[in-house]
């Protein structure tokens, strides 16, 4: 079963949702116990073609298209991780992940504490998330915190196609549970994907990356947010402002060695994420932070977010969506201390 | 890995204590354009009301052209076709009275004028001008449901409002609810079937099974004909020809009048087919053959009903360029409303949260409202 790229190994960019279809291929190369399940990830290959000429390649016994029913989904893909597989579930939109809530935070969440540790059950949710797109109502939302609240279940989002390669495959070789969030209208942004280089020595999955060094604020984003974050830093270093970007990619458990050390070195922190700032990611950071860098701090912790409404009409969404002039703004609310 | 998980055929012993009836389906016309009878549905309708009938059909397909198009001219975010369900929709949409009360999912947009809800309204929604924003109350239609089941038990539960509001009788209120062949499959849709069934409730249950889910054919959801599951639900399921517009008007009378005299609820499953991509922003030629889509073109919901007015003499060729310029009205008028629909004020995304304004939310209106007008500033600066 060769890989229709691997004659162009190395050979360059590849989408986010090619470099995520190349790391469901590998991991399923890789081991045969990795299952694919989802609404159309068969023959159509899912809406966002992440899961294309999968089932093509390794048949319908491992990517299943099943029958319309999230809870459905995350339900049986718990009883194939009983049974020892590995099953990697797709959400189509964010929005639609909430009839498997209850599977996932009741049971999926809960299954090792429950069990004494006896009971691993390694499966993944991806769930393509965010805004942008100009969508009708929920396609476009971000609930990651939602999943963040939840003990026993890794929440990750991958920021553009390299990570999402490396990251899809740590994830599914994770003996946790995984909610993996892919940032839906950065699909098509394209990077350098090494797929020759496996993940060994990829960076581990709970673990923040710095993107941009800087000195005097740290920015602190993931997701769709990413590119926006590492824009933003572009166009302040012309301001004369020295931005430090870290994409965060685990929202849990969150790699506060990493942030903490970036926030005593700038003394400024903003959180950055599409999400509504009330009862966010964002609000936990800010909280540690203030805990643990406080002494360091020129300035309190400050959110660019989502407002605390529903996700509005797709005609107004750029104004809920944090963009870059948003995100400068608050960047200089935190020079303002 | 040896088992075979697709495909997989239980021993017919095991799965069936008795061999399965053959699917019937409710048919009055038929595709060729032939009247049937058939005993317990019998329909007398006038000249006048075939014809008004045969226009709607006409205005709904037109409605739905202009939005395809205007999607495709970048006026509309997406659009969800009805091509090829608008008997299905008409049907069971001119048998419902003024009291009765229907829940649509994103595609009814023929359910939709039938209840007389102005087709710009629905553009409002695929345009991303609002998420829908209609008074449910003014035409007795709720708005769209985009997840999918979800209204199944909206349904139901007014339903049992309309029990306990004493408004069942001859001349009582009922709920109808519809939904898709992929919906069938979620849980709120069977806890739906559950409750109206324990309830006894006042609701007809409308599958239009178009035969996909997206790109899921029906065997991925059912392995016996959907009407078949109300039996063991506990009430009645029939299946009737959704491309037929008599008979869909007929069988959702029938339902609706046994709900609204508190005989309980009936699954209609309307066989149809969605003759267009799942929305305008899907590719079905990845995942189905068009010799399918041929074939069912013969049995085109429109064309037969306007065989039986040409044979009958019901109708003179004037008739049909009477509708068809009709239609080209409607459509000219929905096209102009959309691109005269103005974006909202961006700071209305506060409105309508709550009941009473909140603290919060007034001020990150106001954050908001500033950090605009700091735009405007600028520019006057310059
Ligand atoms: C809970 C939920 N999951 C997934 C989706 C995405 N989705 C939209 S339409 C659709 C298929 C629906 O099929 P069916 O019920 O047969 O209705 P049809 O579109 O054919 O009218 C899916 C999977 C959704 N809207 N809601
Ligand atoms: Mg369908």
């Amino acid at each position: 079963m060769t890989s229709p790229a691997a004659g162009k190994q190395n050979a360059g960019k590849l989408t986010l949702s090619r470099a995520l279809n190349e790391g469901l291929r590998k991991a399923m190369e890789n081991d045969p116990k990795v299952l694919v399940m989802g609404e159309d990830v068969g023959r159509l290959g899912g809406v966002f073609r992440v899961t294309d000429g999968l089932q093509k390649d390794f048949g319908e016994d491992r990517v299943i298209d099943t029958p319309l029913a999230e809870s459905g989904i995350v339900g049986t893909a718990i009883g194939l991780a009983l049974r020892g597989y590995r099953p990697v579930c797709e959400i189509q939109f964010d929005g639609f992940v909430f009839p498997a809530f209850d599977q996932i935070v009741s049971q999926l969440a809960k299954m090792s504490y429950r069990s004494a540790g006896h009971v691993r059950l390694p499966v993944v949710v991806r769930i393509p998330f965010g805004g942008g797109i100009g969508a009708v109502e929920h396609h476009s939302e971000s609930p990651e915190a939602l999943f963040a609240h939840i003990a026993g279940l890794r929440v990750v989002a991958c920021g553009d196609p390299a990570d999402g390669y490396a990251m899809i495959q740590q994830a599914i070789s994770c003996d946790d549970p995984v909610i993996f969030f892919e940032p839906k209208r950065r699909y098509w942004d394209k990077t350098d994907v090494d797929l020759a280089g496996g993940v060994a020595a990829a960076l581990p999955i709970d673990t923040a990356r710095t993107l941009v060094t800087g000195t005097d604020v740290t920015l602190l984003c993931y997701g769709p947010m990413v590119r926006t974050c590492v824009e933003a830093a572009v166009a302040a270093q012309e301001e004369g402002k020295s931005i430090e970007v870290i994409d965060l990619r685990s929202l849990s458990p969150l790699d506060t060695e990493t942030i903490f050390a970036s926030v005593r070195k700038t003394g400024r922190c903003v959180v950055v994420h599409e999400a509504a700032v009330t009862g966010g990611i964002g609000g936990e950071i800010a909280a540690r932070v203030s805990q643990e860098c406080f002494y360091h701090l020129e300035a309190p912790v400050l959110r660019a977010g989502g407002y605390t409404t529903p996700y509005p009409p797709s005609r107004i969404e750029d104004h809920y969506l944090p963009d870059l002039d948003r995100v400068l703004d608050v960047v200089d609310r935190a020079f303002g201390y | 890995m040896a088992v075979k998980a697709a495909g997989q055929a239980a021993s017919p012993s095991r799965s069936h204590d008795e061999p399965p009836p053959t699917p019937q389906l409710i048919q009055l016309l038929t595709p060729e354009g032939e009247r049937a009878e058939h005993p317990d549905y019998p329909l007398d309708l006038t000249p006048d009301e075939i014809k008004a009938l045969y226009r709607d059909l006409i205005l709904v397909r037109r409605i739905d052209f202009e939005a395809i198009a205007l999607q495709r001219q970048g006026e509309l975010g997406i659009w969800a076709s009805l091509l090829g369900q608008e008997a299905a929709q008409v049907g069971s949409g001119r048998a419902l009275g003024p009291r009765d009360m229907a829940f649509p999912t994103y595609r009814e947009h023929g359910v939709a004028w039938c209840r007389g809800l102005d087709p710009a309204k629905l553009l409002e929604l695929f345009r991303g001008v609002s998420h829908g924003g209609w008074d449910p109350k003014a035409h007795n239609f709720h708005l769209y449901t985009i997840v999918i089941g979800a209204q199944t038990l909206h349904a139901t539960g007014y339903a049992m409002g309309i029990q306990r509001d004493g408004a069942l009788g001859e001349d009582g209120e009922a709920a109808i609810v519809y939904f898709g062949d992929g919906a069938t499959s979620q849980g709120d849709v069977n806890e739906a079937f559950i409750w109206a069934s324990v309830t006894n409730a006042p609701v007809v249950f409308f599958c239009q099974n178009n035969q996909w889910a997206i790109s899921e054919p029906l065997d991925r959801q059912t392995r016996i004909p959907l009407y078949h599951r109300a039996r063991g639900f506990g009430f009645p399921g029939i299946r009737v020809d959704g491309n037929d517009v008599f008979a869909c008007l007929a069988v959702t009378r029938q339902a609706m009048q046994a709900a609204r005299e508190g005989q309980g609820p009936t699954l209609i499953e309307a066989f149809t087919y969605r003759m267009g991509a799942h929305t305008t922003t899907d590719d079905p030629t990845r995942y189905r053959l068009s010799a399918e889509l041929e074939s069912w073109k013969l049995k085109d919901p429109i064309e037969r009903v306007k065989q039986y007015l040409i044979r009958s003499g019901m109708a003179q060729e004037s008739f049909f360029t009477g509708v068809s310029a009709e239609a080209d009205e409607v459509g000219i008028r929905i096209r102009k409303a959309c691109l005269e629909m103005p974006d909202p004020d961006p700071l209305s995304m506060f409105d309508h949260i709550y009941a009473e304004p909140s603290g919060l939310l007034e001020e990150e209106r106001a954050q908001l409202a500033a950090y605009l007008s700091s735009f405007v500033s600028e520019e006057a600066a310059r």
